[in-house]
């Protein structure tokens, strides 16, 4: 397996729920291939860290102005 | 209306933070929230029980965060399949591994900083696709129905969304990466 074979499945290797043949051959190439042990561990952390760190989160004040102001459009549109 | 109002409540939040990945400005993305569920209110006879309300939502919140997007830059076209054909990123080049704790190199604030322009940087395509699939936790499927894209699209969107940012916070991340920035080279 190359590296690009490998990083086209790197979607399977990130999700545990995918075992059997593929993984095993992925798990091969990992073994001696210290790039894309890499590439796959900071891709992990990658999404982990924008997972927890919710930069967009809706403030409290501000869902409950913008719940109303969703309201009253919906009441005012005459359905 | 009680009913609709219940699933204002359960879904404004996340429709607000993928209002918020597109057009990348707090106003913008309530205005984006607001027309999004007006809409769907307006149409909620046309909305067929063969997917589900939420993803039927988002594709209708895309959509209107796309239109901002192209409005707020007048002339440039907007959509969702801008600057995808760059091939940057789909082959990883700074492999430097990572600080063994890399959010401790940062403050809160900071940190948020830094993932905010990260992510700022991918274009409007692969920045929704990541957005959904891994912040959102939607499935390949449903990201695919929300975007009206194909299913083979969507993962090699998010393959080299994830692949850009990777290579995009190596730069902050990666062993030492703080210390130079701070002390200068010694
Ligand atoms: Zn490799």
């Amino acid at each position: 397996m190359t590296c690009t074979e490998f990083l086209q499945q790197l979607d399977e290797m990130l999700d545990p729920a995918i075992t059997g043949p593929l993984r095993a051959e992925l798990q091969e190439h990992l073994h001696c291939c210290e790039h894309c042990e890499i590439t796959l561990n900071t891709t992990r952390q990658t999404i982990e860290i924008y997972r927890k760190h919710e930069i967009y989160a809706l403030p409290e004040d501000l869902q409950e102005r913008l719940h109303q102001a969703i309201l009253e459009k919906c009441r005012g549109c005459g359905k | 209306m009680a009913a609709f109002e219940k699933l204002v409540r359960q879904y404004e939040r996340q429709v607000f933070r993928i209002a918020q990945h597109i057009v990348q400005n707090r106003e913008d993305a309530e205005d984006v929230v607001q027309d999004a569920f007006l809409k769907a209110y307006e149409k909620l006879d046309q909305f067929q029980g063969n997917s589900k309300f939420y993803t039927w939502l988002v594709r209708i919140a895309v959509n209107e965060a796309l239109m901002r997007l192209r409005k707020r830059r007048t002339g440039r076209m907007v959509s969702i399949d801008e600057d995808v054909a760059t091939e940057e990123g789909s082959m990883p080049r700074d492999l430097a591994d990572w600080s063994p704790d890399p959010e401790a190199l940062y403050g809160q604030s900071e940190l948020a900083e830094i993932l905010k322009k990260t992510i700022q940087g991918l274009p409007p395509g692969f920045r929704v696709v990541f957005a959904l699939r891994d912040v959102e936790g939607l499935s390949t499927e449903e990201t695919a129905e929300a975007l009206g894209l194909s299913i083979p699209a969507v993962k090699s969107r998010l393959l080299r969304a994830r692949l850009q940012l990777r290579e995009r916070l190596t730069r902050y991340f990666k062993r030492g990466a703080r210390g130079q920035s701070k002390d200068g080279v010694k």
